[in-house]
């Protein structure tokens, strides 16, 4: 027996040794859970258009105030809008960003969670190009032209017809454009990004044929799905929400043509370029003035039951609506955020200084 | 049939059958030169990506500054808030290009550095005993479109407007690199710093400090509670229908696509239990599961390997089971349930998918000092990365996809080690 006593000592500490930290984990797992309670950083959830954006803020804000850096995560618009409207307190997100505006379905969740006071900041717009590699040659295209080259179905020969969409090669649709076959590359349909182009961009040359324009007001839905269904035919490739993916693959391709956000254009200037969109190319002051047509605002959405409880939201909307900010020489500028009108940036600053709540501010 | 009728039948047939033998080798070694050459690719492609993110192109600055009496009348503050340190940084620039900057010039050279500069500045100042009006060579990180430049990874020939630095920056550029004050030096940012939208100040340091503290409460999960299920699966349990579904089930576990580890660990810890999201703790936790039946089905392997006749020595002498698990069967199989522990482990290190579930896919700049704060982990950082629109994150990106394979190794290295230790013993 004295034997085997030496033995348990001497080759099975460490079991037990680790059961008992385990057991120890499990007495303080309450503790790190109680952490939460007193959270003193800032919790933002949304899209991933705006994820750059945001998290530059949120670094800058860390950096330069004595509060500590605020959580950015990456959920998507829909997503981060889940996150946001599931209550109020520390366990939720104080700020959901969004390349929409919010939808009054995603009002109605939040305010039967007790989310009854939104504040809505714009802090910019982000255009949406239709981009290919540098070595392709200059491609003009009309919105129109991306209706016919990427929805699935076209209207047919008499009004209230539709025939599944013929189009192989973009000279198929008309004259001067290229003889090379119809490729794009763009988001899935998750995404915001893809969302707005469908409608504004598709939306816009779908809207030229007089029957479908008639069916916005009449049958709304039926125009949705004629205008806003992408082909499925292997000319219109999804390639996940990486768009440096989607750089490097037309790079690779200069036949084919990408979609994404300005800001990977503004980084990418060396690599890839912008197809001109009814006669407008993707620019700084083309998007800024609304003359170049894909563009979007972008917003952030602030719970107002959060300002007082969460240390540092308030410095962070302040820093957030700054002129450093957003301003037309502001560092968001820098990253390919296309700035607001100085009326509008007002507007916004004063928005966030008073925390003026989104029912007041529409009504 | 004769003797020799039959010696030449073998004989005719035996070419063949060496045949074969030689071309089954063959095809073996081809197998096996494939995996080698795809390897030897992955590695040659990442080490050519990533090895010049351990390198950074930075500025040796001789800063010159005047304190000046702080106006609350005490004794003079380098550290007073009012100095604008990114002024002493542009004009320790403009000293050493010999220019007197306009606006728009100011802003250009503002390019060259770091937006980190200023704080630099700031901080070797606030330590430095020095004279008034004197001059302090303060080394600042380069932008990262400079560094870029500096490691050829930006196009000098492309027409100005395509490239994000302006002709005359890039004269700067070549004049502050032959005079010797812009060099590249070891990047150790990327392993100090914390995660940044900045290339040149991204680090790893709180990715790796989360991955860490995860797997720290992964491996004091699944360890004792992988090893006591294994022991009393194999040692104690009766051998029935019952013992046949759990069995069933842990190897159905050991097949689940980890993404249902993750869904499970956000509808259980944090919707149900209230834990924190994109706490190490709770991604400790869902990598437990997931571990689990890893360490189970090795733990039941090693235990099965250890031969009956040591079970029945000790009993005869009058051992009870426990003793004989306890000091005998588990000390044994202990080799091969390090193995299995270790090699779950780093499976643990390399998932994503479950912590994209529970909040832990997220820019968190601090890094994190406890169970219970945000953090993310090195895969995580590495996805992040490559979805950064900024050209100097693609090095990076294989720079810390170089140091998680070198984590890997040196796990896996440490499985074979504590191995050949224990046999030996």
């Amino acid at each position: 027996m004295k034997h085997s006593v030496i033995t348990t000592q001497s080759s099975m500490p460490s079991p037990r040794r680790l059961l008992s930290l385990a057991l120890l984990v499990f007495a303080l797992s309450p503790l790190a859970a109680n952490a939460q309670s007193g959270r003193d950083y800032v919790y933002i959830v949304g899209s991933s258009t705006v994820y750059p954006f945001a998290t530059i803020v949120a670094e800058r804000f860390g950096r330069g105030s004595a509060y500590r850096t605020p959580k950015v995560e990456s959920t998507g618009s829909g997503g981060g809008f889940k996150l946001f409207c599931d209550g109020i307190g520390v366990d939720y997100p104080d700020i959901s960003n969004s390349s929409r505006a919010i939808k009054s379905t995603e009002l109605e969740a939040c305010r039967s969670n007790g989310v009854v006071d939104i504040i809505e900041l714009k802090i910019g717009y982000d255009g949406i190009v239709f981009a290919s590699a540098l070595s392709a040659p200059d491609v003009m295209l009309t919105t129109a032209d991306i209706y016919h080259a990427l929805a699935k179905e076209l209207p047919g020969s008499e009004p209230g017809s539709l025939v599944a969409n013929p189009n192989r090669r973009w000279a198929d649709i008309r004259d001067g454009l290229p003889a090379h076959r119809i490729e794009v590359l763009g988001p899935p349909p998750t995404s915001g990004t893809r969302d707005e182009f469908v409608e504004i961009a598709m939306g816009e040359g779908c809207r030229q044929v007089p029957w479908i324009a008639a069916l916005e007001t009449s049958e709304p839905s039926r125009f949705r799905a004629i205008c806003h269904t992408i082909r499925e035919d292997g000319a219109f490739i999804e390639t996940g929400e990486n768009d440096n993916l989607i750089v490097q693959k037309l790079e690779a391709n200069p036949r084919a043509f990408g979609i994404f956000g300005f800001s990977f254009l503004d980084q990418n200037t060396d690599k890839v370029k912008g197809a001109g969109i009814d006669g407008v190319k993707p620019g700084f002051e083309a998007i800024a003035d609304g003359r170049y047509p894909v563009s979007r605002p972008l917003y952030f959405y602030v719970k107002k039951d959060h300002v007082a409880t969460i240390p540092g939201l308030r410095a962070f909307l302040a820093e957030l609506t700054s002129e450093r900010t957003l301003g037309e020489d502001g560092y968001l500028v820098d990253r390919g955020l296309i700035p607001m009108p100085v009326a509008e940036r007002r507007l916004e600053a004063d928005n966030a200084r008073t925390l003026t709540s989104l029912s007041l501010a529409r009504e | 049939m004769s003797k020799i009728e039959r010696r030449r039948r073998i004989e005719a047939r035996l070419g063949g059958r060496h045949r074969r033998e030689r071309w089954f080798r063959l095809l073996g070694i081809t197998a096996v030169g494939l995996a080698l050459s795809f390897l030897v690719l992955i590695l040659a492609n990442l080490v050519g990506e990533g090895a010049s993110a351990f390198t950074q192109s930075k500025l040796d600055l001789p800063i010159r500054y005047e304190v000046t009496a702080s106006p609350t009348g005490g004794a003079p503050d380098v550290r007073y808030p009012d100095v604008d340190y990114d002024a002493l940084v542009l004009d320790a620039l403009a000293g050493l290009l010999a220019v007197e900057p306009d606006r728009q010039m100011r802003r250009e050279l503002r390019q060259l550095v770091s937006i980190d500069a200023g704080f630099v500045v700031r901080d070797s100042l606030g330590s430095a005993e020095q004279a008034p009006g004197a001059r302090l060579t303060v080394t600042v990180p380069a932008s990262s479109n400079v560094d870029m430049l500096v490691k050829g990874q930006l196009d000098r020939s492309l027409p100005a407007v395509q490239r994000p630095l302006s002709d005359r920056q890039i004269a700067w550029v070549d004049t502050l690199r032959d005079s010797g004050v812009l060099v590249r030096r070891f990047n150790t940012a990327l392993f100090t710093n914390g995660d940044s939208r900045e290339p040149e100040l991204a680090g790893i340091r709180g990715a790796v400090v989360g991955s860490f503290y995860m797997l720290a409460v992964t491996l004091l999960l699944a360890f004792p509670i992988g090893v006591a299920t294994a022991v009393y699966l194999e040692e104690f349990a009766p051998r029935n229908r019952w013992a046949d579904v759990v069995e069933i089930s842990i190897n159905n576990l050991a097949a689940v696509p980890s993404i249902v580890f993750g869904l499970l660990g956000l509808a259980v810890f944090i919707d149900w239990l209230g834990f924190p999201r994109s706490a190490p703790l709770v991604g400790g936790f869902v990598l437990a599961l997931l571990t689990l039946p890893v360490v189970i089905i090795s733990s039941r392997a090693a235990i099965r390997g250890v031969p009956g006749s040591i079970r029945e020595a000790a009993l005869g002498v009058g051992a009870s089971r426990m003793q004989v698990v306890m000091d005998h069967v588990l000390p044994l199989a202990l080799p091969g349930v390090l193995t299995g522990t270790i090699i779950g482990m780093s499976r643990a290190l390399g998932e994503t998918a479950p912590l994209l579930m529970i909040g832990m896919v997220a820019f968190i700049v601090d890094v994190p000092t406890g169970l219970g704060d945000p953090a993310t982990a090195l895969p995580v950082q590495i996805y992040l990365w490559s979805d950064s629109p900024e050209r100097a994150f693609a090095e990076r990106t294989s720079a810390a996809i170089l140091v998680l394979l070198g984590f890997l190794l040196l796990m896996n290295l440490l499985a074979v080690l504590i191995r050949r230790r224990v046999e030996n013993k």
